[in-house]
């Protein structure tokens, strides 16, 4: 018997029983979709956690006060000094250090006109654009002055500019914080939520000003690029030490991204279980479902089978027959399936764009693997049974 | 041609063993016309697929042509029932999907016949048995007759020596039986040996031999 010929009658007789063929590659498909879309869909979970670290960017080193567990396990020792604008400054002249900059944090009202606004303020100086990968989408970040310096320049992110101003400028208004004028000198581009803070609602100001507008002493954070980044261990060291110097004790923590990606790797490792979790019970419920439609399938043709056999048919041609069918079923349903759940992951991003749904390639991989098989498996297994049947006793039922 | 030598074939059902072939020993030779009948359950069938390779003897010898079937493998005696003997059926087992001629052009498939030929034969056949305006019909748009019709022709297309017929009128209204009947010792008439089991006294007394069974035996054997 000829392949072509083989592929030919096999094709011939899906395309025979549309109904039967119909619903063996929905059968397929659908499993097969379910598996990339719900893959997908854990991935992009995956991928979310993971994106929203490494927009901290990699050489960041981050010191605050109090020497805490990185687990975040209760501190112990207290806070002893306050972390200062001059801590900032010995900082920023280590020689492993690149750029750095000082962080104070708290809510406050910023009002224009009769509109206001509650947001987080953030008091820090010219370097935090660098440091964080800021975008300033209009007008400038505040100027580079002297950390001690106040300044009465304000910088607004998106939503703050667009609730308080409109479609107007904001650029060159003033702006009211508490008892405190600020001048609009720039709007930040749109970034969206980045790990604790929304980068678009949120305003800066000078890190002093500040610092007395919220009565503390103490700055929330010191935000350091280290130069290089496989000195980063180092340079921790180095400010660790300089800290320990300046305080007489050891009262600051210093983390990386690292450090807090690590701190966060048993979310990692359960979000990745969860995946494969999601996608072998769906692999489990596409194989069965395969399973089931060619059983019956094959079973169904038994008499086709004991006539290809009174025919002059061999046991080997027949199950080739058979092999091609389940071949074809597969691969179909497979690509449906495939293209099914792509389309369904495509509508969903469309709807929710900030969300990185994408199927894994391994679990496209091991769904068309489960599904060649299986549809192998089953559409040629119980054809064998029925090949070593006497074609008489196949024959039997008209 | 056809040897079969005290062969039994014994189904097991339950606890019980029946026979269904109890030591039958008969002998056809070439070219002959036989006529297999007896009540319902009286071995006929199962002769007749003994005889066609479909089954075997539990007990007992059969030859093909001098060759000992018992001793062939599947592969070997698929080769035979491909080559050496068609096969008609009462319910006709034609494959709904494919047209009058693709049903003929099975046994070519498997023979490995080129596609161009295998057409050009199958037309041959259908024509050969009347049916060349029907050629492209599918089987449920055949009448009864046309349909075993199409069958005999596909028995045939591969030139077998033996042609096997199971009750090859027992769906058939009295006309179109007429003409199966008539276009099976046509085909005899041609060469090929023919052996026809029946319910029907009428049509058993056109063969030369009529052997008659019962309960797994043959009672008589003669014209």
């Amino acid at each position: 018997m000829r392949a072509l010929d083989v592929l030919r009658f096999a094709g011939g007789a899906l395309v025979g029983h549309r109904l039967r063929t119909g619903m063996s590659v929905a059968g397929v498909a659908v499993g097969i979709a379910a598996v990339v879309a719900l893959t997908a869909l854990g991935e992009g979970a995956r991928r979310y956690v993971l994106q929203e670290f490494t927009a901290l960017g990699s050489n960041l080193l981050i010191t605050l006060p109090g020497k805490v567990e990185t687990t975040g396990a209760a501190p112990f020792g207290g806070v002893a000094h306050d972390l200062t604008i001059d801590d900032f400054r010995a900082i920023s002249r280590l020689p492993r250090v690149g750029r750095a900059a000082p962080l104070a944090v708290a809510t406050e009202t910023v009002r224009f006109g009769d509109r206001g606004r509650a947001v987080p303020v953030l008091g820090t100086t010219a370097d935090f654009v660098s440091v964080r990968h800021a975008r300033v989408g209009a007008g400038q970040f505040l100027p580079a002055a002297d950390p001690d310096q106040g300044g009465q320049e304000i910088v607004l992110g998106v939503k703050v500019a667009s609730e308080l101003f409109g479609s107007e400028s904001p650029l060159g208004q003033v702006v009211r914080v508490g008892p405190w004028r600020f001048r609009v000198v720039g709007v930040l581009a749109p970034r969206g939520r980045g790990l604790g803070f929304d980068f678009d609602d949120l305003v800066f100001v000078p890190v002093r000003t500040a610092m007395r507008l919220f009565n503390r002493s103490s700055l929330f954070r010191i935000l350091i690029e280290v130069r290089v980044h496989e000195e980063m261990e180092p340079a921790r060291r180095d400010i660790v030490e300089l800290m320990r110097e300046r305080h007489r004790a050891e009262d600051v923590t210093v983390i990386s991204q690292d450090a807090l990606l690590s701190a966060f790797g048993q979310i990692m490792r359960a979000l990745t279980l969860a995946l494969a979790g999601i996608a072998s019970v769906s692999l489990a419920v596409a194989g069965v479902g395969i399973m089931n439609v060619m059983l019956v399938s094959v079973t169904e043709r038994r008499a086709e089978i004991g006539l290809l056999k009174a025919l002059g048919g061999t046991d080997r041609q027949v199950l080739a027959v058979f092999l091609a069918e389940a071949v074809i079923l597969a691969v179909v349903g497979g690509v449906t399936g495939i293209g099914a759940g792509l389309a369904a992951i495509a509508v969903f991003v469309h709807i929710y764009p900030s969300f990185p749904a994408s199927p894994p390639a391994w679990a496209i991989a091991a769904a068309v693997a489960v599904s060649l098989l299986v549809g192998v498996v089953f559409g040629v297994w119980p054809a064998r049974r029925a090949t070593r049947l006497d074609p008489v006793t196949a024959l039997a039922r008209r | 041609m056809i040897e079969l030598e005290r062969v039994w074939r014994t189904y097991q059902v339950g606890d019980a063993e029946v026979h269904a072939l109890a030591d039958v020993s008969l002998t056809i030779g070439k070219g002959e016309h036989v006529a297999v009948i007896g009540p319902s359950g009286s071995g006929k069938s199962t002769m007749l697929h003994v005889i066609g390779c479909l089954d075997r003897p539990t007990a007992g010898v059969y030859r093909f042509s001098g060759r000992d079937v018992g001793s062939l493998s599947e592969q070997d005696r698929s080769l035979l029932r491909r080559n050496q003997i068609g096969f008609v059926f009462q319910f006709f087992h034609l494959l709904p999907r494919l047209s009058a001629v693709g049903n003929v052009e099975l046994p070519m498939l498997f023979a490995g016949v080129a596609r161009d030929e295998r057409r050009a034969r199958a037309e041959k056949a259908l024509a050969a048995v009347g049916l060349t305006p029907r050629a492209h019909h599918r089987p449920d748009q055949l009448s009864g007759g046309e349909r075993q019709r199409v069958a005999i022709a596909r028995a045939v297309v591969m030139g077998p020596s033996l042609l096997l017929a199971d009750e090859p009128t027992g769906n058939l209204d009295r006309a179109s039986a007429h003409e199966v009947m008539a276009l099976l010792e046509s085909m005899r008439a041609g060469g090929l040996t023919l052996v026809v089991v029946t319910h029907d006294a009428a049509l058993a007394a056109r063969a030369r031999r009529i052997v008659t069974m019962d309960d797994g035996r043959v009672v008589t054997d003669g014209a």
